[in-house]
């Protein structure tokens, strides 16, 4: 059945748990469990991260990458589950902006994650069956205290640099919010200080449409051997539409029909543009597990940096902190605005701190960050440049 | 060791501004361009410089090198910094494409505890020459535009600068005429002088 053509979604192969590689794993909690936003404990989890690069002997050389909503650990080099590049090889790697010969990456699979760290699809010990909807409901905060557990456990008292983009964005100052003595520079990218009713709005309907499925069966669907795939496919189309730009869209496929010379009168993929969003509903779902979608979206829903730490202020959350850092927005992302990233800059002049922020011209919408943009690559490069050379780290 | 000759170049106004600054010191430079003066400062005087630059060219210019810049303007972005942030605020050759100076003037020594500016001179003598026999808009180095073009939407003399300090209770602590090959003239007693021969001027303030 080919996928990009079908008048359905392609419910694809169902992803297996076990044999998934997920990279270097560890177990914490072990000791004391992890008390999360929510009330519930958390003991003896499972961490997915990958890392790249060596440790240098003062441990200072760390880079911490927070990956987005459909991020995941496998940062640079080939993802072993898709068997194409990391999501952000273009920037990190050997002799690549984030030289991997100088610096130590680090790439968690976030808390709610489904690739390898604990998350609603993985056993529930005090059952014995995936945790679906039992799992906690967790928070942008709960997911950087297991991160910040997780350094605990490789022995790095301080990152270089925290950076990531849109919802790794968000992990990124809540990072320099919660933890500023371990934050020496951060790169929020592409992202807001909160979600806005429109993020909510984008999320709510992705989640609608997964809890839809008759295959979800009220998230109990591992259980049922079945997998809700046309809703998590619909939700990846609506959400990968808010990703791009609309000129983006015009430019890539306009009103281009797809292998086919006219329309059909029906309710094929007519359109490029259908058979593209039908390519990257049924790719994801191949990949990614719908509860953890849910569970996801609803943490990035309840992100409020100035509610969580500045008591509503903004300002307040970014009190003393000495962080460095640099706010970069793209022009045509109208996901996470740039009007979001001034309101974080704004909120930095007014308590003196130490920020730069770059707006980049770029008609590729909120994935500019992920795609080949010189310009903000430079900007990043120079930054990250700059701060080294403040925090006694010597080129190589 | 840097020699003098190796040393990095920078406008003849931002020369005078660097030695006013002492090392160490925390500054803000507000429309800083291409961030030379924030990048002579931290390699020469070791200090904590930030910036805020209107043009993306010049935001990313600075940024790329390293310097903590953002992009924002001297009339809207200032009040959101608090008060006494800074050892120094720094404003070079902006002041006159400011909409409102005053009140910009009232938020650098607000923010710093001194203030550094540099301006072009619209008492100096070429112009008040080229106005005169030439009946046009005078373009001398420091006011490189044609009248129709210009950024500068506010020009001043020296004489009506330290007026709107007396007028705002600022306090000069220097005040230097620049004539036109750079040479210093200090605004004090002779000022009827110094805002003759200055083609551009340089004062250190802070609030009384």
């Amino acid at each position: 059945m080919n996928e990009q053509t079908s008048g359905q979604i392609d419910e694809g192969g169902a992803p297996s748990v076990s044999d998934q590689e997920v990279g270097k794993q560890v177990r914490l909690g072990v000791d004391k469990p992890l008390r999360l936003d929510c009330g519930v404990e958390l003991a003896n989890y499972s961490v997915a991260y990958q890392s790249y690069g060596e440790l240098n002997a003062d441990k200072t050389n760390a880079i911490l990458v927070c990956h987005a909503l459909s991020g995941d650990q496998f940062v640079s080099g080939i993802n072993p589950v898709t068997g194409k590049e990391g999501w952000w090889d273009l920037v990190i790697g050997p002799g690549k902006l984030i030289d991997t010969n100088r610096f130590y990456v680090i790439c968690p699979n976030i808390l709610g994650g489904c690739m390898g760290t604990i998350g609603p699809k993985e056993i529930n010990p005090e059952t014995g069956q995936p945790w679906g909807l039992d799992f906690p409901v967790i928070t942008v905060s709960d997911m950087v205290r297991v991160q910040a557990l997780l350094l605990d456990h490789l022995g790095i008292k301080k990152l270089f640099c925290a950076l990531g983009g849109s919802m790794g964005g968000m992990q990124v100052l809540e990072w320099a919010a919660a933890y500023p003595e371990r934050v020496f520079a951060a790169v929020p990218i592409a992202t807001a200080p909160h979600h806005s009713a429109q993020n909510i709005a984008f999320h709510e309907t992705g989640r609608q449409a997964i809890m839809a499925d008759p295959d979800w069966h009220s998230g109990n669907y591992l259980n049922h051997d079945s997998r809700p795939h046309r809703g998590l496919a619909i939700a990846r189309m609506i959400a990968h539409i808010t990703y791009l730009s609309e000129p983006a869209l015009q430019n890539k496929f306009g009103r281009r029909l797809q292998d086919r010379d006219a329309i059909s009168f029906g309710f094929d993929a007519d359109f490029q543009v259908e058979s593209y969003l039908r390519h990257q509903g049924s790719t994801f779902v191949d990949r990614f597990d719908a509860n953890s979608y849910l569970y996801i979206t609803r943490a990035m829903d309840y992100f409020d940096l100035a509610e969580r730490h500045g008591g509503g202020v903004l300002a307040e959350a970014f009190r003393g902190v000495d962080t460095r850092f640099c706010v970069i927005s793209f022009t045509s992302d109208w996901l996470y605005q740039t009007a979001e990233s001034r309101a974080i800059v704004k909120a930095l002049n007014a308590v003196a701190a130490n920020v730069s922020f770059a707006e980049i011209e770029s008609d590729k919408g909120h994935d500019a960050f992920l795609l080949e943009e010189p310009e903000f690559w430079k900007v990043l490069s120079g930054f990250i440049e700059g701060a080294a050379e403040r925090y006694g780290l010597v080129g190589t | 060791m840097m020699t003098d000759t190796q040393k990095r170049a920078i406008r003849v106004d931002l020369q005078l501004i660097a030695e006013m600054v002492e090392p160490g010191s925390r500054l803000l430079d507000v429309g800083c361009g291409d961030g030379a003066l924030l990048d002579y400062l931290h390699h020469d005087k070791q200090v904590d410089g930030r910036g805020i630059e209107l043009s993306a060219e010049g935001v990313n210019a600075c940024v790329s090198a390293g310097l903590s810049v953002i992009q924002g303007d001297a009339d809207q972005d200032l009040d959101d910094y608090p008060d006494q942030a800074f050892d120094y605020v720094v404003l070079g050759q902006t002041l006159q494409a400011t909409r409102e100076p005053h009140n910009v003037l009232a938020n650098l020594v607000r923010i710093g505890k001194r203030a550094v500016l540099s301006f072009p001179n619209f008492g100096y003598w070429r112009v008040r020459t080229g106005l005169l026999f030439g009946g046009k808009m005078p373009r001398t180095n420091s006011l490189s535009y044609d009248w129709y073009d210009t950024p500068n939407i506010h020009f001043c003399t020296i004489r009506d600068f330290v007026n709107l300090c007396g007028k705002m209770g600022i306090t000069i602590e220097r005040g230097i005429a620049l004539d036109h090959k750079g040479g210093e003239r200090g605004i004090g007693s002779g000022m009827r002088f110094a805002n003759l021969i200055g083609e551009q001027a340089v004062f250190l303030l802070r609030k009384s």
